[in-house]
């Protein structure tokens, strides 16, 4: 930490002028010897990602770092339409990520070290989850004192009808329209059951709260502004925990949508090499406790899904471009919007 | 003999061969079916996927739209990780999907027209990569406004090129693997063939040196020309030798009886001569007369010993009367050169079967050998002893054997090396070796222990 804020260059975070895709903060690294610059652009925040970033630096002191944040689809469009030059994309979309793989985005690194892995953690020897981020429920401790709280989305279903005073205009969710997660999250959710779409039916009469990011969900349900908010990132949420009062984390019993963040190494890279040893660190951090607890990015493990057989990992492959078609898109969006927004 | 090749290693490479050529045709087919049944899976895959887009598409508000399955594309997968790529086209216009995936080129010169709505298949190059690409086109809408919409949808062919490594890779090691298997066996198969042979070699190989009965040993068909031939062969040589056996048998004994008479003639005349000098001139041919026949007696004896060992006429016999009518018979010899025979013969009969006429001339043989070879004013011991075999023995004071081996000395017509000044046939040891041998015993020769002088034994099993 000190060495970052001696050594970290911040550039502002404005758009460059020739970049098409928005960067939000753009920091350097520089190493004390510098042989090699690793860039990378990542949809994680600077405080969830520097630990990881220093902890690799420490390993492999000869290389700089430029590490570029910005959004899911801001990932996606650099890398796609601008040809833009990283040598690691790091993103919480799945979807996205698997398009870029799937339409000849990405190299393939084989021979990476998945012995830890579960088969379901990398895809083709491109995609490589390093991350397991469950969507959860968050309730208000003072709307369910006592612990009681909906243990299923029939349940929540029930909850929410049985009391439509009480929940009127205090539920939440993702905007699917402006957020990727929300979306990637809804559209598995409408995969999985159909209690989803009687969801945000009962949601949208009780004049749900619709939201951009997971921190002003919890902030807004810890408050008592929300009595609750549905799918809302597990890892952030527990990260504010210890920070924030006045709110529970619930993992549904039916079923729990685990989003998986992933790197993959353009095929553009000019610093593969790098890049390869970065992913490999990546895949190594179940072994590493205490950068998960730093980085509030909790590493793939295979025992909490023996534990908890409703954690459903979503799976790469070919499914994950349907919701990407432009027609789906469209529709499932239309389908979202009559039931969320009742005027 | 002139080698020239082996059969069975002529057979063992030519069913080696053949076994290398099934191998290889097994090889080549097992991977063209199993190639072929995985290309066909993956077609079956993306005509089901484009099938079950096509079944969603539906027309709305005068237009085409189609709300693509999520299984249409996962099913897709669920086999491989392979790249996909699909594209909706209404009218030639791209309604969604990658709009710059090439659709298959219809095939006009294929025998079976394709029907409308069946799938295309194609193999094409898209973004650097082999894709399989399948198409389907189906009518869309109502009778008024009616669409022609192609969907079409492709995969990279990873998986099946691994999958065809996997197949390469097994076919591979079952092909080698028969081979192995099939060389190791047509190795066993080349042996036992060739056992036949193996078996009549070993046959004729442990036959004895007279022994030229026709072969009688089981026989294979493509064999039976050449046991005749040998059969026909070994009956000539036997009828050959036999009568050469017999020529000799004969001029013996045309020898012997004449040499009778001049003997008997010799004697008279010794009678009637007083000259001291003239005495001993007759006496010496008397001598040579002696070993002449002799001699000839030793060659009927081995003619004998020849024919009878043939067709061994066995009885039962007292050894020890046999022993001593021998002594009996040779004790006037003896006493002439003040020969001592003394006899060591149990008192208990010892029996044996076996042909008394043969083993009589052994006996004589051995012991008028010893006779011979004696200094005069000897002894000479002549014992039967039952032990673990029954064994005569001869044991005399004379030189001995010298350096000669028993092998040599049992050799037709061959003397030891120390007998100059006796005359000799050098048949005796033969006959009598040939008598122990055809009474599946053996004779041994050795020194006197009791001082100079050499021991012959005659050993017959019990």
């Amino acid at each position: 930490m000190r060495i970052a804020s001696l050594a970290a260059l911040i550039w502002a975070s404005v758009a460059v002028a020739a970049q098409g895709f928005e960067v939000e903060e753009r920091v350097f690294y520089p190493a004390e010897n510098e042989q090699s610059v690793l860039s990378i652009i990542s949809t994680a925040d600077r405080e969830a990602f520097e630990p990881i970033l220093l902890a690799f630096q420490s390993e492999n002191p000869g290389v700089s770092i430029d590490y570029t944040i910005t959004g899911t689809t801001d990932v996606m469009q650099a890398i796609q339409d601008e040809g833009a030059v990283f040598d690691l994309a790091i993103s919480s979309a799945m979807d996205l990520q698997t398009k870029l793989a799937n339409d000849g985005f990405a190299q393939s690194y084989p021979g990476a070290p998945l012995g830890r892995l579960p088969d379901w953690a990398s895809w083709r020897n491109q995609l490589f989850a390093f991350t397991q981020e469950p969507a959860v429920l968050v309730v208000s401790t003072a709307d369910f004192p006592g612990g009681i709280t909906p243990r299923t989305r029939d349940e929540l279903i029930a909850v929410l009808r049985a009391q439509p005073g009480k929940f009127r205009g205090r539920v939440g969710t993702y905007d699917v329209r402006r957020s990727g997660f929300g979306y990637l999250m809804a559209t598995q959710d409408s995969r999985n059951s159909e209690a989803f779409w009687r969801l945000m039916e009962v949601m949208g009469r009780l004049d749900a709260k619709l939201y951009c990011c997971s921190g002003d969900m919890i902030r807004d349900v810890a408050s008592g502004k929300l009595a609750l908010a549905y799918n809302v990132l597990g890892s952030y949420a527990r990260s504010q925990k210890d920070l924030i009062e006045g709110f529970e984390i619930i993992e549904l019993e039916d079923y729990v949508n685990v989003m998986l963040r992933t790197a993959l190494i353009p095929a553009s890279a000019e610093n593969p090499a790098d890049a390869r040893r970065f992913i490999d660190f990546l895949i190594g951090m179940g072994g590493r406790p205490e950068l998960v607890s730093q980085s509030g990015l909790p590493a793939i493990d295979t025992t909490s899904f023996d534990n908890n057989t409703a954690l459903r990992p979503i799976r790469f492959g070919p499914g994950l471009l349907v919701f990407l078609d432009q027609l789906r898109r469209s529709s499932f969006l239309k389908s979202w919007e009559s039931a969320l927004l009742q005027e | 003999m002139k080698l020239r090749g082996s059969i069975r290693r002529r057979l063992f490479f030519q069913l080696a061969g053949v076994a290398a050529l099934l191998s290889v045709a097994f090889f080549l087919v097992l991977r063209e079916v199993a190639e072929g049944a995985a290309e066909g899976t993956q077609d079956e895959i993306l005509a089901a996927s484009a099938t079950a887009i096509a079944d969603s598409l539906r027309s709305e508000s005068g237009g085409v739209t189609l709300d693509l399955p999520y299984s249409a594309l996962s099913m897709l997968g669920t086999v491989s990780q392979d790249r996909v790529f699909y594209r909706v086209t209404v009218a030639g216009e791209t309604l969604t999907g990658y709009d710059d995936l090439p659709q298959p080129a219809r095939a006009p010169q294929s025998a079976r027209a394709p029907q409308p709505g069946a799938p295309v298949f194609d193999t094409l190059n898209f973004r650097g990569d082999d894709v399989r690409i399948v198409s389907i086109s189906r009518r869309v809408g109502s009778q008024a406004s009616q669409a022609q919409v192609v969907v079409t949808v492709a995969q990279t062919r990873q998986g099946l090129a691994a999958i065809s490594r996997r197949i390469t890779s097994t076919a591979t090691s079952i092909g080698v693997g028969f081979f192995l298997l099939a060389t190791a066996l047509s190795l066993l198969a080349a042996g036992s063939a060739l056992a036949p042979i193996d078996r009549m070699t070993g046959a004729v190989t442990r036959r004895g040196p007279q022994d030229l009965r026709p072969v009688t040993a089981e026989t294979p068909a493509e064999l039976v020309p050449l046991v005749e031939a040998l059969n026909s062969f070994m009956g000539r040589l036997r009828a050959s030798l036999s009568r050469t056996e017999d020529f000799i048998a004969e001029a013996a004994h045309r020898v012997r009886t004449p040499l009778a008479t001049v003997r008997a003639q010799a004697e008279v005349v010794h009678r009637k001569l007083s000259k001291p000098e003239h005495k001993r001139a007759i006496r010496e041919m008397i001598r040579a007369i002696d070993e002449s026949s002799r001699s000839a007696g030793q060659m009927l004896d081995h003619a004998m010993v020849t024919f009878r060992a043939d067709s061994l006429a066995t009885e039962e016999l007292g050894l020890g009367n046999l022993l001593t009518e021998t002594c009996d018979r040779l004790g006037p010899t003896a006493d002439l050169k003040d020969i001592t025979i003394r006899r060591l013969i149990p008192e208990e009969p010892i029996r044996f079967n076996g042909d008394g006429i043969l083993l009589q001339a052994a006996l004589m043989n051995i012991l008028d050998n010893a006779i011979k070879y004696s200094p005069e004013d000897s002894e000479i011991t002549v014992a039967l002893v039952a032990g673990e075999d029954l064994c005569f023995s001869v044991t005399d004071e004379g030189r001995g054997f010298g350096d000669m081996g028993l092998e040599r000395l049992t050799t037709r017509y061959e003397r030891g090396q120390n007998v100059g000044d006796i005359v000799g046939s050098g048949l005796g040891l033969t006959i009598a070796d040939d008598v122990a041998r055809v009474h599946g015993g053996r004779l041994s020769i050795s020194e006197n222990t009791k001082g100079q002088g050499a021991c012959v034994s005659l050993h017959l099993p019990r």
